[in-house]
């Protein structure tokens, strides 16, 4: 009884240890009700809770670190969990329907223009380059890109990095009809697109990650342990004779890793380092960086739409993010709100693959520029 | 010019090298797989492998 009231005075002493309590709450509804990135939001808001209690022994155990940190050390320090993120998310991907249209790799490319956007407004904000850096790639809308570039930078805001980049993720759904509608008008929602499917051959499938390796290798070396990973699942996927090795690295691998970066990530958020106006202000320049990434898109595709006679949805262009297949799904829902016969699924989808190579390309590149 | 460079906060210099080479480093690598992704679907038609 004597130690159940010392921890309880130990915590009203602290009121920022029942703050962080409480938003350890809220993730987990935010997971389990709202279904916002259960797989991350669920054991990071449990882990937020376990970090903020009194003398945890999940952070220290007497003089020797405990199991959170533990799991920290070996696996976000030495950036391990987000690759081996990357390699089941590269099992998961198919890059027919891009290599079918690669014309859309493209607006992969534009769709990360909030990414450095936000590094400018970070700056003029007053953070220092490898914050302001780490902060802007909330907006690769790719959480273990996030993770792991902020953790190569040394960014100490990396658990309001983590929270923001899967939140925003989430929340696809509602920032980019709201961005979207901010710069088209409905007669340009309307535009249809043919769709030409065509074939992809196996071999082309196959030599595809192997090229993309030593192509980001040779350009951005820095680069190559998020690609090569990304590749290497892919690789695992399209060979046809590891169909067992992708099914578990889509599956298991996936599932593992989540559990246990979602959990030691919380070592970052304890109150003393979570509870700050910065923190605030990373949730919202991140929130920014996503608007950024759909206007980006969009504008881009705008510009291209000057020059040629076959026109493009400028949606298309926002589906340059990351975030698949939500983003695809969204720029397709208001292609059908706008025109009930408009069907840019199959372009939406190839562009929002195209984003998924983009930001971790952009992660190597901001890496590289900094490191 | 230089009056307004002093006047941008420490680390703006970099932030703006960052969108031109970043932004601009994305474009060129996916132009190239761009370009990679037309020569392998020459190089190896689905038809050459049926």
């Amino acid at each position: 009884m004597e130690i159940l009231l010392d921890g309880v005075q130990a915590l009203i002493a602290e009121p920022g240890r029942i703050a962080m309590i409480l938003i350890g709450c809220v993730l987990m509804y935010l997971g389990i009700k709202k279904e916002y990135e259960p797989t991350l939001l669920v054991p990071m808001g449990l882990g937020t809770i376990l970090v903020n209690i009194p003398m945890s022994g999940v952070l220290m155990t007497g003089d020797a670190a405990g199991p959170f940190q533990i799991l920290f050390d070996a696996g976000i320090e030495t950036e391990l969990f987000p690759l081996l993120l990357f390699i089941g998310i590269g099992a998961m991907i198919d890059f027919g329907p891009l290599l079918a249209n690669p014309f859309l790799l493209l607006f992969g490319a534009a769709a990360q223009f909030g990414i450095f956007f936000v590094i400018i407004v970070a700056t003029l904000l007053g953070f220092d380059i490898a914050d302001s850096a780490s902060i802007g790639i909330i907006a690769a809308a790719d959480g273990p890109t996030s993770i792991f570039v902020a953790n190569a930078l040394g960014s100490k805001y990396m658990g309001a990095i983590m929270v923001a980049a899967y939140s925003y993720m989430a929340l696809v759904p509602i920032i980019q009809p709201i961005a979207i509608k901010a710069c088209t008008t409905k007669k340009e929602r309307q535009i249809r697109m043919n769709y030409r499917p065509g074939e992809v051959s196996k071999t082309a499938k196959i030599l595809f990650p192997v090229i993309i390796c030593i192509v980001a290798g040779l350009i951005a070396p820095v680069s190559l342990p998020l690609v090569g990973f990304l590749m290497f699942g892919n690789l695992l996927r399209e060979c046809g004779v590891l169909d067992r090795l992708s099914v578990s690295a889509q599956n298991e691998l996936v599932n593992l890793v989540s559990i246990l970066l979602g959990l030691c990530v919380s070592v970052k958020m304890e109150y003393h380092d979570f509870l700050q106006f910065d923190t605030l202000l990373v949730m919202g320049l991140g929130l920014v960086g996503f608007i950024m990434d759909s206007v980006g898109g969009v504008m881009f595709v705008k510009l291209l739409n000057l020059f040629r006679k076959e026109k493009i949805n400028p949606m298309v262009g926002a589906a340059g993010i990351s975030a698949f297949p939500m983003s695809s799904r969204v720029v397709q829902k208001m292609a059908t709100e706008a025109d009930p016969q408009n069907f840019i699924l199959m372009q939406a989808a190839g562009a929002n693959v195209a984003g998924q190579i983009a930001s971790v390309v952009a992660g190597g590149l901001v890496l590289g520029l900094l490191l | 010019m230089e009056q307004l460079l002093a006047t941008l906060p420490e680390g703006m210099d970099m932030a703006l090298q960052i969108l031109v080479t970043g932004w601009g480093g994305i474009f060129v690598v996916m132009l190239v797989i761009y370009l990679i992704s037309l020569a392998l679907a020459r190089l190896f038609p689905p038809s050459k492998e049926a």
